[in-house]
C-alpha cells in the first residue's frame, strides 16, 4: 500500500500548489493584456481576466507525469493526451469565437487517444445487473462522452465559483466511489482534478478575480470524462454530474438545437434593484438550472451557487450509493 | 422550486437504474451465430440501434416528467 500512498500525496500536492501558485501571476499576466470580461452579474462595470485554463492544465499535466514516473499506465498517457486536446481546444474557443460544432466535434476527436492507447475496458457496469460487453457501442460511448462531459462543466460555468467548485465535489466523489470500488490506481490517477478544482476555486470563488474560460471548462470536463471511461465508472461519473447534466438537457430541450450560450437571444434570468438574481418570463429563452432554482422568487449569485453545490452533494451522494450497489448482485 | 429539482435527480437516477437493468438483462445476452466471423460486429449494431431507441424513449420520459415536476411546484 505504501507504494500508492506516496505517488498520491506528491501528486496531489503538485496538482493543488502548481495552480495554488500559478494563478495569481497568470492573472496578473492577463491584466496587462487585457483579456478581461464584464462580470454580467455585478452591479459596477466589474472586469474579470480569463483564461485561467493555463494554470489549471500545468497543475494536471505535472501531476500526471509525476504518475506516470510511478504507475507507466496507458491510462495515464490517455489522461494527458486527451486532457491537453481539450484545453487547446477550450483555448482557440477562449481567443476566437467559434461555431456552436466546433467544440463537439473537436472534442470528439480528442477522445481518440483513449481508443488508440487501449485505455479502457468495453464492458459497461451497472449497479444491481452487472456488467454488458458492447464492443463496438462502447466505442461510440467514448466519442461522445468527452464532447459531453467537456460541454456539460463548459454550460454550468455561469456564475463566480460555479464550475470549479461543482468540480471539487463531483472529482471528489468520483474519487471515493473508486476507492469503493477497489480500483486504487486510477482513484489516485483522478486525486489531482479534485485538487486543482480545489486549488482554484480559491481564486474563482465570488467575487472571482479570474474566470476559467473555455480552456479551463473543457479541461476540467475533459479529464473527468476521461477518468471515467479509463476507471470503469461511466455510469456512476453520470450520476455525480447530474446537476450539470440536467442543466445542458434543459437547456438542449428548450433549445432545440446545439448552439453557443452567447448565440441566444433571450434572457434567462435578469437583476432586481438589489442586483439580486430573478428568472425572466421570456418565452424565448432557454430553460437553464439556474433559472429553474430562481423560479422561486429573486436570489443573490453566491445564493444561487450554493444550491447549485447542494444539489451536486445529494447527486455525489446517489453516486456513493451507486458505486455501493455495484458490489450487489440481484 | 428545489425540491422539484431533487426529486428530478433522483428520477433521473432511478432511470439509470432501469436503463442498466435493461441493458444488461435483454441487450448484453443478444447475439447472432450465422454471420461467420462478423457476427459480433453484427449484433453490436444491432444494440447500437436499441441503445439509441432506449436513449430517445429515456429523454421522452424525462421531458414529460420535468414537465409534470415543474409545473406542480409552479401551481403549488
Amino acid at each position: 500500500m505504501i507504494e500508492l500512498i506516496i505517488p498520491a500525496i506528491i501528486s496531489c500536492l503538485l496538482a493543488f500548489f502548481i495552480v495554488y501558485f500559478t494563478t495569481p501571476p497568470l492573472i496578473k499576466i492577463l491584466t496587462k493584456k487585457n483579456y478581461a470580461v464584464k462580470d454580467m452579474n455585478k452591479k459596477n462595470n466589474v472586469m474579470i481576466v480569463r483564461p485561467g485554463g493555463p494554470s489549471i492544465i500545468l497543475g494536471i499535466v505535472v501531476s500526471e507525469i509525476v504518475l506516470y514516473g510511478f504507475f507507466q499506465l496507458n491510462e495515464i498517457l490517455a489522461v494527458i493526451i486527451t486532457t491537453s486536446a481539450a484545453f487547446v481546444i477550450g483555448y482557440i474557443d477562449d481567443r476566437k469565437v467559434m461555431g456552436g460544432w466546433f467544440k463537439p466535434a473537436t472534442l470528439a476527436i480528442a477522445a481518440l487517444p483513449i481508443i488508440f492507447l487501449g485505455a479502457y475496458d468495453s464492458n459497461l457496469a451497472f449497479p444491481l445487473f452487472g456488467d454488458v460487453q458492447i464492443p463496438l457501442l462502447y466505442l461510440g460511448l467514448i466519442v461522445f462522452m468527452i464532447p459531453i462531459t467537456g460541454n456539460t462543466i463548459n454550460s454550468i460555468d455561469v456564475l463566480n465559483g460555479v464550475a470549479s467548485g461543482f468540480m471539487v465535489i463531483a472529482s471528489f466523489t468520483l474519487s471515493i466511489c473508486l476507492f469503493i470500488l477497489q480500483n486504487y490506481e486510477i482513484a489516485i490517477v483522478s486525486l489531482p482534478l479534485g485538487f486543482v478544482s480545489l486549488a482554484f476555486y480559491k481564486y474563482h470563488k465570488i467575487p472571482s478575480k479570474i474566470f476559467p474560460g473555455d480552456s479551463g471548462a473543457l479541461t476540467f470536463g475533459a479529464m473527468y470524462g476521461v477518468i471515467a471511461i479509463v476507471g470503469g465508472v461511466e455510469i456512476i461519473a453520470a450520476i455525480a454530474l447530474l446537476p450539470a447534466v440536467i442543466n445542458s438537457f434543459l437547456f438542449l430541450s428548450s433549445v432545440k438545437r446545439v448552439v453557443e450560450h452567447r448565440q441566444i437571444k433571450g434572457k434567462p434570468v435578469e437583476h432586481t434593484d438589489d442586483f439580486k438574481l430573478k428568472a425572466t418570463n421570456d418565452k424565448t429563452a432557454p430553460v437553464t438550472l439556474v433559472r429553474l432554482i430562481l423560479a422561486g422568487g429573486p436570489l443573490t449569485e453566491k445564493q444561487v451557487g450554493f444550491a447549485i453545490f447542494k444539489l451536486a452533494i445529494f447527486s455525489g451522494a446517489l453516486a456513493i450509493i451507486t458505486a455501493f450497489m455495484m458490489g450487489v448482485s440481484l | 422550486m428545489k425540491s422539484g429539482l431533487y426529486g428530478f435527480l433522483f428520477a433521473m437516477w432511478v432511470l439509470i437504474i432501469i436503463g442498466g437493468g435493461i441493458m444488461v438483462v435483454l441487450l448484453g445476452p443478444f447475439s447472432i451465430q450465422q454471420f461467420g466471423e462478423f457476427h459480433w460486429i453484427i449484433a453490436s449494431g444491432i444494440k447500437v440501434v436499441i441503445a439509441l431507441i432506449l436513449v430517445v424513449i429515456w429523454i421522452l420520459i424525462l421531458s414529460k416528467l420535468k414537465n409534470w415536476i415543474f409545473k406542480k411546484e409552479l401551481n403549488s
